[in-house]
């Protein structure tokens, strides 16, 4: 299957791959290139970005992420230059958490546009909890780590497909079960319980996907 | 005068001459409200573009411009390498295949230049940035290229001056707020000094 791939574009190679590295975490079959620095100082390389789109582009499209404003415009004009507006599109997103929401939304089979959205999605802004919490149903974490990166990422992963809103409520708050990010920003620790529902045509699939990887425990091999 | 390829070769060289000239002003001016590197990027892409030009010299006015373009975004490593190359780029677009450059096509390509970079920037006049140089130049008329580029310069100049005062909104002196008040925008200068050489060459 050709996924999604991703490009960084930053003023600095270290961070560019340093970013790259943690995205990858995630998405063990994503392509994540890299274009970081000029001739080994700091600034954006231009053919650098090219020749990283050509790189991540496995057909699915490939999805851009930057550093500072003027890596924006550098990753802009070559996208512009590739003269197709569908094979590559710039995202305004924070570097980081955008990365590896794109590279988890990736591995998924996320198209071009859902990449898109989640790592523009990607500040995982919790809202607070409201509900009386009776709705769906209560999940124990028996994993070491809780809802942290890795089984926040397999969650997410879990859902890519499924026409379905699904929430994770913990501690009164309530985050987009798709949003690595967010499921990881409600803190949920192995041990905890938290609440899960969802709503939508597919939410009965949704719910035994998340049950599954429950039992499961999220996939963690041993402990630690 | 004719105002063909090797015219306007020979004006990309004195500018490429200026920007050298004022290597030390520019980077001054962005170590006060950026990183400092605005005159050596220049410079250096600059370099590129005469050492291109001294291989060969294209045969029309858009083909100089659209090499001069294509250097600048692919050596210039800061904000001005895609802001500075879209906008030659956009004037080589805008000239078309003409042997000679006329006054109505330089209004044209400047106005093509300048729109090209709000786009690939985003800032507005008041932003301190080089749009604020760039956009009062865009209205110059004239009925010779010298009379308009004279007018296109004194306006650059003018817009220059006017981002002393200015809080930066766009670009890495934004990051500063307040304390980017009272400084010239490097960008806002070389703007300004680059529509002068041109100027000066006709
Ligand atoms: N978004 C923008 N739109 C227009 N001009 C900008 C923008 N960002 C920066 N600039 C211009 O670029 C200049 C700085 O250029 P340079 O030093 O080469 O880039 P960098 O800020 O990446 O180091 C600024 O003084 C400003 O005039
Ligand atoms: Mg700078």
């Amino acid at each position: 299957m050709s996924r999604v791939g991703l490009v960084i574009v930053s003023h600095s190679q270290r961070l560019a791959e340093g970013v790259a590295e943690v995205a990858a975490q995630m998405a063990p079959d994503v392509t994540i290139a890299t274009a970081g620095g000029l001739d080994g100082e700091l600034g954006t390389d231009f053919e650098a970005v090219s020749l990283a789109l050509e790189a991540a582009q496995s057909g699915a499209g490939v999805v851009v992420l930057y550093d500072l404003g003027s890596a924006k415009m550098v990753a802009d004009l070559a996208v512009e230059m590739l003269g197709d507006p569908d094979s590559a599109a710039v995202v305004d997103a924070p570097l980081v958490e955008g990365a590896v929401a794109a590279a988890a939304a990736a591995q998924g089979g996320a198209d071009l546009d859902a990449v898109l959205s989640a790592a523009a999605g990607a500040m995982g802004d919790l809202i607070p909890d409201e509900s009386d919490s009776t709705e769906g149903v209560e999940i124990l974490l028996t994993n070491d780590v809780g809802l942290h990166a890795r089984p926040a990422g397999l969650l997410a992963r879990a859902l890519a497909g499924v026409e379905a809103e699904v929430t994770v409520t913990f501690g009164g708050r309530a985050a987009d079960a798709r949003s690595v990010l967010s499921l990881m920003g409600l803190g949920a620790a192995g041990g905890d319980r938290v609440r899960v529902a969802a709503t939508g045509p597919e939410a009965d699939e949704a719910m035994r996907r998340v049950a599954d990887l429950a039992e499961r425990g999220f996939e963690e091999s041993s402990p630690g | 005068m004719g105002c063909d390829a090797g015219a306007v070769a020979a004006a990309i060289r004195e500018a490429a001459a200026v920007i050298t000239e004022h290597r030390d002003e520019l980077v001054r001016l962005d170590q006060a409200i950026g990183d400092g590197d605005h005159g050596e990027n220049l410079k250096r892409g600059f370099g590129f573009v005469v050492a291109r030009l001294d291989e060969s010299t294209p045969d029309t006015p858009a083909a100089v411009l659209k090499l001069v373009a294509t250097t600048l975004i692919s050596k210039v490593g800061g904000a001005a390498g895609p802001l500075y190359g879209t906008a030659f780029l956009r004037a080589a677009t805008a000239l078309g295949d003409g042997p000679e450059l006329t006054p109505e096509l330089i209004s044209t390509a400047l106005r093509a230049a300048v729109d090209g970079v709000v786009a690939r920037g985003k800032a507005e006049v008041g932003d301190k940035t080089m749009v604020d140089a760039l956009v009062p130049a865009a209205k110059a008329q004239g009925s010779t290229v010298g009379e308009v580029l004279r007018a296109a310069a004194d306006a650059a100049e003018a817009g220059a001056e006017s981002t002393v005062p200015l809080v930066a909104r766009k670009g890495r002196a934004s990051y500063l707020g307040e304390r980017s008040a009272g400084h010239l925008d490097p960008g806002a200068r070389s703007s300004a000094l680059l529509l002068r050489s041109f100027a000066d060459s006709t």
